[in-house]
Formats: C-alpha cells, structure tokens, sequence
C-alpha cells in the first residue's frame, strides 16, 4: 500500500493534476469566502462551506478520473496484480493518495477561518464540524468516482460518468420530491448528500451523517475492489 | 518449480485453456511456442495470478497460486506481453517504486544497481521511461521483472519488435539469467526457443501439441530421411527412376532451376540410405547430380507439421502423416495405397502447400538478402542453393 501510495502521490505532483485541482479549489473556494463572507462583514462561513459542495462535484472527478482506468489503459495494472500485494492495498493506496490531496485542498477552509479569527470571533465549533464533514463528504465522493474509473479504460468516461453520479447524489432530494411514492421518495432523501450535508453547514453535528458518508466510502472501496476482482475471474 | 495441472480457461463459451498440465523443474528454461491466440499468454496470465482459471491448479514452487497469491507472487518475475511501465516516470523512479510493491528486503541501491548492471539501463536511468527506445523500454520491462531476485521468470515474448541486435541480447540475457532461475519463455519465433531453450511446449488453439526437448524434437522430426537434390536430366524420366530405386517411399519433382535442371525431394524409409544407388543411377543414365542435401528439418518445420495437422491430434507420432500429406503432390506423386484418405486430406494439402510456398519465398528473401551484403556475382548460386 505505501510504494502505491507514495507513488500516486508523487504522479500528483510530478504531473499538473495537483496543481490544477488546488487552484480550481482554492479559486473558487477563495470567491465563495470573499464575496460570501468578508464582503457581507460577517464571521458566518456557513455560506462557503454549502456552496463548495457543487464545486467538489466537478473537482472530485477530475483528480481521481486516471487513478484507476489509466492502469488498465496502459496494462501497468499486470505489474500491480502480479506483485505480491493484495487488491485491497491496491485500492486503498490510491484511496488514500486522493484523500490526501483532498485533505490539503479543503484546509484551506481552516486558513479562511484564521483569517476570520484575525477581524472578529470565530465560532470554532461550528467551523471544525463543518470541516469534519466536508471531509467526510469527499472521502464518500473520492470513493464513489474512483470506483467509477475502475470501471472504465477511459478518463473522459470516467469523469463525466463521475459527475454525473455525484449529481445525483446532490439532486436526490428534487428527485425524491418528484416521486409520488412515499416510501421511494422517503428512502431517497434519506440517502440524499446534500441533506446531510447541510444538516453541518446548519450548525447541527450528526454522528449518524458522519457514520453514512463513512460507510458509502467503505461500500465503494469495495466495491471496487470486486470490480478488480471479477476482472480477474472473467 | 512450476506445476500446472489440468488448467483450462474458458471466456464465455471459447476455451482458450483446454486442460494444460505441464511442470517446469527447478533451473530450466522452457520456450512456450505457438502460433498468435494460442493460448500462450493466457497461461502465462494464469500462471502470475493476473487472472483466474476456470478449473485446475498452479503450484509455484508448492504454493498454489489461487489460494495463497501472495507467497506465490513473491517467487514469480513476470514481463507481461506489454511491460508494465508508468511511461511518466523515470526509470530509476519506477525501479524504485518496483522495489517497494515487491516489498524487497535486500539493500535497495546495491540490488538496484545489480540490476542496472545486468540489464545495461545505467545510462538511461534518470530519463523519463516515455522517450525511450523500445529495445531499452524491453529492458526495463525485463529490469522490473528481475528485481528482488525472484526464482522463477515468467517473460512473455520478450523480444517482439525489437530490432535483431537487441533480439540477440535479450536472448544471451536470458540465457545467463537461466543459470541461475527457472524461465518461461513465449515467443512465436522458433530460432529464439531453439537458441536459448532446453525444452520446448507447443501450444496450439489452448493444447499442448508437444512437450519435448529442442533437441530431441528436431532429432526425432528429421529422421525423415529427406533428400533434397538437384539433378540434371529430364524431369518425367528422372521421376520415374528415381521413384525405383529400392527403398525410397516419395518423390516430388519441386522448382525449375534451369534448362532441364530440378529439385526433388527424396524421401526413404528409416534406415536406408539412398545416396549411393542415386548416385550411381544419374551416372548410369547420363545425367548429372548438381547438388545433394539432407533436409533437416528446423524447428519451424516441426512447428508447422505440429499446428498445421490439427484435423488429428497429431503428436509428434502423428507427424508424420503430416509429412505424407506434403509429399502427395498433385503432379507427380506417387500413392501405393492411401488413395482411401485423399479426400479428407485435400484440404490439408492446400494448407500445407500455402504455408510452405510463404517459407520458400521468405527463405529465398533471405537468402538474397544474405548474398547481397556478401558479393553480388554468388547471386546466381544463391538461387540454385536457395533451398538451404
């Protein structure tokens, strides 16, 4: 897991993709608090911390987009599988390369707060739980679009397949209210995102939110272990 | 070493596997052989744990590799078909990196530089594995393979399109990483397998068609007794005498090689040597003897007698058939008593005829090749002594 780990991380900044994905986050980021918070005079980060969640869904699937399917493109996926290593420490190393540079995109939201402790108060409880659940959020997110370039062969597909499920994820609630059923629509804002993200960005600290994002993120890194799986078997 | 019992693979409703069992012992050196989609790299996959076969078992070195992948993997080296190089990185990056997934326990800048030593990629090491040739991308492939000293090697077609000074140096490689590993080697070039191995399984449509050492392989084709001559006369008479002469089973009159001048190919029952009453006979009739030659056969024969008969299952028993079937020619051929199998062997022969009409032309492509870097006034002996 390391030597993958440490490589993949090594790939991020050898390569534009960090650069990239951390200007496009602390770009927008950086216009949501100025225009959000600092214009409006106030030391409520509530603002940014909702509206970042459209943008990690187009970020998200593009720092994670080649993890996987350019392995099988390039057929360096055969190194990897014929080392003596597991699928899971496979997955998981490159699992936790993306968290990491997620890790170093979202602090900024920390450096936003510091800056915010310099002209008034800050209400720090708030701001760290929202911050926990933001990670949280991207460690599901990082999950479900690293599956989905497991999938595929192709970093265009895997992108654009990416986003598309994380904009479900994000219109589950709409979507819900569209359903006549009770009980599909009841089950579908239950598995909403954004609801439960919101519930953070709301002032309310939700351990069993934190324990879903947990657990899609768990169900997907398996997911994606099975998908190398199968591949092996087919 | 390596045990494979009754391996098969399907993939839906092709067998690509059908029941392989073969093992490798301890320092061998084995040449996979057959033709594209055989099945070579298949087992080869199998074999490293990259994919999973439908039913049998793979020990490696007593482990089998389904059950315990780890430990297997450990003893295994495998350059796939297409290495698996990050062409983004550098080589000693990757080679790094390798070291780590392999999780080696040796000294990690004496083992790396052993291996740099050993490839020959010390002068490519700090350049970015995308612009390199595809002989040094080989070796690097091969340098991945090698690094953690890994007791088995598992390298599929290593030399494909390489030029020939590299193909040779990938072979000597190879053969010195022999002394002390235990190989596995695919290719579809039969001069590679005889050159650097001691023990040849031919592979066709996911069979082993035989399993027999180089040597003995060619030994036991070649005991053909096939002459190929060269006589001056005319072609019917010459035919016809030549087919009385005791003890010579076929005939074929082959190319015209000049006014009155043709090739034949003759073949005499185990045993008996001809030379001397054929000799005699062209004296006797007044004609003349141009050139005399034992067909041995390469393994590219024995290959193709091997892939080409696979209306039977023809082991190397069985070749022989295949030869008879080359032999009848339309012409001039000469059947005491198989006319009850003709039919089924038409379309064999049409095979067979194509094939070998493609190796005389590549033959005789290289043969003039070869006189044309020599001198260009033996480009007309070339051509009588085509047939080597």
């Amino acid at each position: 897991m390391g030597a993958i780990f440490r490589r993949e991380m090594s790939t991020f900044f050898t390569s534009p993709i960090a650069y990239v994905f951390l200007s496009a986050f602390y770009l927008f980021s950086g216009f949501f608090f100025v225009n959000g918070t600092l214009a409006y005079a106030t030391s409520d980060m509530s603002g940014v911390f909702s509206s970042i969640f459209l943008v990690l869904i187009f970020l998200i699937p593009l720092m994670t987009m080649k993890m996987l399917s350019e392995e099988k493109k390039q057929r360096t996926d055969q190194g990897l599988l014929t080392a003596p290593i597991s699928i899971t420490s496979i997955v998981l190393g490159k699992y936790f390369a993306a968290m990491i540079l997620y890790t170093i995109g979202i602090s900024m939201f920390l450096v936003y707060a510091l800056i915010l402790e310099f002209f008034g108060s800050v209400s720090w409880s708030i701001v760290l739980s929202n911050f926990v659940a933001l990670w949280f959020l991207g460690a599901a997110f990082v999950a479900v679009t690293l599956f989905i370039s497991s999938l595929t062969e192709n970093q265009i597909i895997a992108a654009v397949v990416g986003f598309l499920a994380l904009m479900i994820f994000y219109l589950l609630d709409s979507i819900a209210t569209m359903i006549p059923v009770k009980f599909i629509s009841t089950i579908l804002t239950n598995l909403s995102f954004y609801s439960k993200y919101n519930e953070f960005v709301n002032g309310l600290f939700n351990l069993s939110s934190v324990l879903y994002f947990i657990s899609a993120a768990v169900v997907f890194n398996f997911l994606t272990v099975r998908v190398f799986e199968k591949r092996r078997w087919s | 070493m390596i045990q494979v019992k009754n391996l098969s693979k399907n993939y839906g409703e092709k067998k690509a596997l059908d029941d392989i069992s073969f093992e490798v012992k301890d320092g061998e050196i084995l040449g996979f052989l057959g033709p594209n989609g055989a099945g070579k790299s298949t087992t080869m996959n199998i074999l490293t744990g990259y994919i999973s076969s439908s039913s049998g078992q793979v020990l490696i070195n007593g482990t089998d590799i389904m059950e315990d992948p780890k430990k297997a993997k450990k003893n295994i080296g495998y350059l796939p078909e297409i290495p698996p190089l990050y062409i983004d990185m550098t080589v000693s990056a990757y080679l790094d990196f390798v070291f780590d997934l392999k999780k080696c326990k040796m000294s990690r800048t004496k083992h790396l530089q052993e291996i740099y030593d050993l490839v020959k990629i010390e002068d490519v090491k700090d350049r970015i594995i995308k612009n390199l040739s595809k002989g040094y991308k080989q070796r690097v492939g091969l340098a991945q393979a090698l690094i953690g000293n890994p007791p088995v090697l598992i390298l599929d077609e290593p030399t494909v399109g390489l030029d020939p000074k590299q193909i040779i140096e990938i072979r000597t490689l190879v053969k010195r990483l022999g002394k002390n590993h235990t190989v596995i080697l695919s290719s579809h070039i039969l001069s590679e397998i005889q050159a650097v191995c001691d023990r040849v399984i031919i592979i066709n449509k996911g069979k082993i068609a035989a399993d027999d050492t180089t040597d003995h392989l060619s030994e036991t084709m070649t005991n053909d007794h096939k002459l190929l001559v060269q006589i001056e006369g005319p072609r019917e008479e010459v035919y016809k005498a030549v087919r009385g002469i005791d003890g010579v089973t076929s005939v074929i009159a082959d190319m015209n090689r000049g006014e009155n001048i043709y090739d034949y190919e003759i073949e005499a029952k185990p045993g008996i040597d001809v030379r001397r009453p054929l000799n005699k006979l062209i004296a006797d009739k007044g004609w003349y003897l141009l050139k005399l030659q034992a067909n041995e056969l390469t393994l590219e024969d024995v290959f193709l007698k091997i892939v080409m008969g696979e209306t039977e299952d023809l082991r190397l028993t069985g070749s022989n058939v295949a030869q008879d079937k080359v032999l009848d020619d339309v012409s001039l051929s000469f059947k005491p008593d198989k006319k009850q199998i003709e039919q089924e062997v038409d379309e064999a022969k049409e095979k067979l005829r194509d094939v070998l009409k493609t190796i005389d032309a590549q033959r005789s492509v290289a043969d003039n090749e070869k006189n044309n870097k020599g001198s260009n006034d033996k480009k007309g002996k070339s051509k009588n002594g085509g047939n080597k």
